[in-house]
């Protein structure tokens, strides 16, 4: 035996094997790929993540042209209206910036670098705010605050009948669209302190540096990348905002662009499609500046980590521990305890302005909601429906583009996740106008129009939450030896063989937490269903929202309640399914 | 049976140099072939590629009459009646260790009796009979790695594949696999591919020894021969311990030089073409007769002293010896032969 420098290359021979028991597949397919997958995998992937994430651009993009070219919508560009709403849009979106910046990192900066006990309850609580519907925190901070308040009337320090509500303005919009991402910006700067380097900072400290001047010349400078971009998605996700505008902005006047698009669309009709591509358009590109402006200010910022990582109780507090946990539970206490108890307060009164004690108390309203309201029932139904189709049809989808994601690396990989990327920058105000585009008109052959039914707002669903549905699967393949499946295909297993008995078991915790985060988020949606939803098909989002602009508050606090409710309960879901899931899947734990 | 030929393998990843480049070579029917080399050397792909994970670019795999891959199709690894044990071990972790081993005969729609046996003789083979209920995580990496072995046996493939199987393993367990894979082999009869970056398991296993470098074979021959007359600096360096010295040796000398021609050759002035030769230490020995050399290091093995030593134009040489010679002193060696590489 030696090396055979003189073995002729033979023409290729496909001779039946001899071994009997994989005699039927003799014949090799030409063009057979060593990966393996079913021939209509990756044509499936793609006209799926097609459909969901680039027609509606397409679509959005063509609308807004055409409104251009035929001049019937430019029109709407020099409005002074349109020009407020810039203005308004631009003003709280970076007024909400400055504020979750400042929560966000406190408590980011308190979490995982101090010594302060209670970090899992902390962190669990303070990312409550970002999973609560907006329209829902927005309902409770103006039953906390103004005249009509019930708790400040049971506690007999409301302000006089008549006052205004000091929320229903552009300050008000910022506090609140601060408190509502300031969770993005804990999650963006707790992920890059856990890759600080802990011997970096020990070193310093060695070297004679005081703990102010480690955390002025150390672990700031390695939390800039982190808060950079927190920032960033405190902005883009401001300047996308529907709920919070909606409940403040529209009781004063104030229009923000996300709501300038939805009183349009309401009052003008299907005519007005140009213009609301327009608007949405001025969206997308004041998200996309900001987007911008993210990636020139991180740039030369890339400092790749050396050595041992992970910052725990890099600093002790000392005495200051306690102030520094009174604090952190104070403001936790403004911004989550107090609105919902104020929430509840108002959701057990029976009429408005009446103040609540023991004989006024009354379930009255969750009777109502609850078996009354045929619209409020039908919502239940609705968005049950919704979330429950979308978590689980979206597996349909993210399963396969997540296993050839990180199979198949290269142009494959890019394209899929540059349009999965698609749907998930676009605000979801966009989205929803991006969707009335697509299918306004009836459909090619089949000529139904999906246009004011359930279906538009299921396929709008599909689409925004692709890239949740995704992150938690995509990490659990990630994390995942890809010799397991190599050792399955070796032990003989064809694809669905291997996919049923290997890849599904090891993925499914994920896919459960895909399944729960999915459903949570899109129960209490807003922004998309507001612009699509029509008579019987209103969600839970929408019937809160008109509830409260019809004057029923405390049937809007109710429903509401129920709403908190369901979002603690499955978060606390998440948190028992925990131990089975790959890291960096639930945000509130490290 | 059937042997396993590669002809003119080449693999390009895209990147510049192939990662394997025209290899070609035939392992013996029930040959065991250690794929020997530096890490980045192209043999993982080579294994990659007889199993069915890579496609070549240029070249074939065949097995006795059966064309496994070349550049235009592949036969996918399911269909390949092969089996690998992985540096990872690849246990499924949501299986038991019974349900591991058994995995490739549920696939082949064995069930009941016939499997509970199978699986039983495979684990007992690897002595982990009391474990089949157990869990991978519940076992130690030695263990894991004899669950990995047993999933091969259990369905008599033809070829085994075995990606540097004992890197993760101390010193003391390596052992007692190395004979478990020898006793593997002897009783399967397989064709056995084994890639290693570590020479000693490679000669102690192997029936065959190839050594590739930057993704070209460089020689294939039995551990013994590999050994006593390697071809190049690269195999030379590779295998054994040996000092590769600069000589100037006449160009018609043999191969192997005695000491008389050594001798020569270390004290001439040093003109002339130098070339490599290969000197190994058991070839060193204190010899009254010899030439003075000093010693510059001397460290304790435990069974022997290893020593360095200087030869008079500074090359290093390493010897060992029974006794420990202090740093500095010179000392009278001869060496009994050497290898012109």
């Amino acid at each position: 035996m030696s090396k055979q420098g003189e073995t002729k290359r033979s023409r290729p021979r496909w001779l039946r094997f001899s071994n009997m028991a994989v005699a039927r597949t003799s014949r090799v397919k030409p063009g057979a790929s060593p990966a393996g997958e079913p021939r209509w995998l990756v044509p499936f992937v793609l006209a799926c993540l097609f459909l969901l994430c680039a027609l509606p651009l397409i679509s959005l993009v063509k609308a807004g042209f055409a409104g251009l070219v035929s001049g019937n919508s430019i029109g709407v560009l020099t409005e002074p209206a349109t020009y407020a709403a810039i203005r308004n849009t631009l003003l709280t979106a970076t007024g909400g910036m400055l504020i979750s910046v400042v929560i966000g990192a406190l408590f980011a900066f308190s979490v995982s670098l101090t010594d302060i006990r209670g970090k899992l309850t902390l962190s669990f609580a303070f990312m409550l705010p970002m999973m609560i519907p907006p329209q829902v925190t927005a309902l409770a901070w103006v039953e906390m605050t103004g005249p009509a308040s019930p708790l400040l009337k049971t506690l007999g320090i409301a302000p006089p009948l008549g006052s205004p509500q000091p929320l229903y303005s552009l300050f008000g919009i910022s506090v609140l669209l601060g408190v509502q991402h300031a969770p993005l910006v804990f999650l963006a700067l707790k992920a890059g302190l856990a890759a600080s380097p802990r011997d970096g900072v020990e070193a310093a400290r060695l070297s004679g540096a005081s703990p102010f001047r480690v955390f002025l010349d150390i672990v700031a400078p390695l939390a800039a990348p982190g808060l950079i971009a927190g920032a960033a998605i405190a902005f883009v996700s401001g300047v996308g905002n529907f709920g919070i505008p909606a409940i403040l902005g529209i009781p004063a006047g104030i229009s923000v662009l996300p709501t300038l698009i939805y009183t349009r669309l309401a009052s003008f009709g299907s005519g007005t499609f140009g213009e609301i591509a327009l608007l949405s358009s001025l969206i997308a590109a004041i998200a996309a500046a900001g987007l911008i402006l993210q990636q020139r200010a991180l740039s030369g910022r890339d400092y790749r980590i050396i050595g041992l990582s992970g910052a725990n109780a890099a600093f002790s507090l000392g005495r200051f521990r306690v102030a520094v946990e009174l604090g952190l539970a104070a403001i936790l206490f403004l911004v989550l305890v107090a609105p919902l108890a104020a929430l509840i307060a108002s959701s057990l009164v029976p009429a408005y302005g009446v103040p609540l004690n023991w004989q006024t108390m009354s379930l009255r309203a969750y009777e109502e909601i609850l078996f009354r309201q045929t619209m409020t029932l039908s919502a239940f139904t609705n968005s049950l429906f919704l979330a429950s189709s979308a978590a689980l049809g979206l597996l349909v989808v993210a399963l396969p583009a997540a296993y050839l994601m990180n199979r198949r690396k290269g142009v494959l990989a890019n394209t899929l996740g540059i349009l999965i990327e698609i749907p998930y920058a676009l605000p979801g105000i966009v989205l929803a106008v991006a969707f009335i585009l697509t299918f306004a008109a009836p459909l090619p052959i089949l000529n139904v129009s999906l246009y004011g039914t359930i279906w538009i707002i299921l396929i709008a669903y599909f689409s925004s939450f692709l890239a949740v549905n995704l992150k938690p699967v995509m990490s659990a393949f990630l994390q995942m030896d890809p010799s397991l499946e190599e050792a399955a295909r070796l032990s003989g297993a064809g694809f669905f063989r291997r996919m049923r008995d290997v890849i599904l078991p090891l993925v499914a915790p994920a896919a459960g937490a895909s399944i729960i985060l999915v459903f949570l988020i899109a129960t209490n949606e807003l922004t998309v269903s507001a612009l699509l939803w029509s008579a019987g098909t209103q969600t839970l989002g929408v019937a809160i929202f008109n509830l409260d602009d019809s004057g029923s508050s405390d049937l809007a606090s109710a429903l509401s309640v129920l709403v908190v409710v369901m979002v603690m309960a499955l978060m606390a879901a998440l948190e028992t399914l925990a131990n089975y899931l790959p890291e960096g899947v639930l945000p509130w734990r490290n | 049976m059937a042997q396993l030929i590669l002809n003119h393998l080449t693999k390009d990843f895209g990147g510049g140099r192939p990662a394997v480049s025209d290899v070609s070579l035939t392992v013996r029917e029930g040959g065991f072939l250690a794929l020997l080399g530096p890490s980045g050397c192209g043999k993982t792909t080579v294994l990659r590629m007889i199993a069915g994970f890579e496609q070549p670019t240029d070249g074939s795999i065949d097995y006795g009459e059966r064309r496994l891959s070349d550049a235009a199709r592949a036969l996918p690894p399911e269909k390949r009646n092969m089996a690998m044990v992985f540096q990872s071990y690849a246990l499924w972790p949501h299986m038991t260790v019974a349900e591991n081993v058994g995995y490739p005969l549920k696939v082949r729609g064995i069930s009941g009796e016939t499997w509970r046996r199978k699986v039983g003789e495979a684990l007992a083979l690897v002595k982990l009979t009391d474990y089949a209920e157990r869990r991978p995580a519940a076992l130690s990496g030695g263990q894991r790695q004899r669950v990995a072995l047993a999933r091969c046996l259990v369905t008599s493939p033809d070829v085994v594949l075995l990606d540097e199987p004992l890197a993760n393993l101390d010193q003391h367990l390596r052992k007692s696999m190395e004979e478990t894979f020898r006793i593997f082999h002897e009783r399967s009869g397989a064709t056995m591919i084994y890639v290693t970056h570590d020479q000693s398991e490679a000669m102690a296993l192997a029936t065959d020894v190839a050594v590739m470098s930057e993704g070209r074979l460089v020689q294939m021959a039995p551990p013994a021969e590999i050994y006593a007359r390697p071809e190049g600096a690269v195999v030379g360096g590779l295998i054994g311990r040996g000092s590769i010295l600069k000589l100037p040796v006449a160009e018609h000398a043999p191969r192997a030089l005695g000491w008389p021609r050594l001798r020569d050759a270390i004290g001439s002035a040093g003109d002339g073409l130098r070339r490599d030769v290969l000197v190994r230490p058991e070839h060193v020995r204190l010899d009254a007769e010899g030439i003075p050399l000093e010693v510059k290091a001397c460290v304790y093995e435990g069974e022997r002293f290893a020593l360095t030593l200087v030869l008079p134009d500074s090359q290093a040489l390493k010897a060992y010896g029974d006794r420990a010679i202090p740093v500095g002193q010179k000392a009278n060696f001869s060496i009994s032969s050497g290898w012109r590489l």
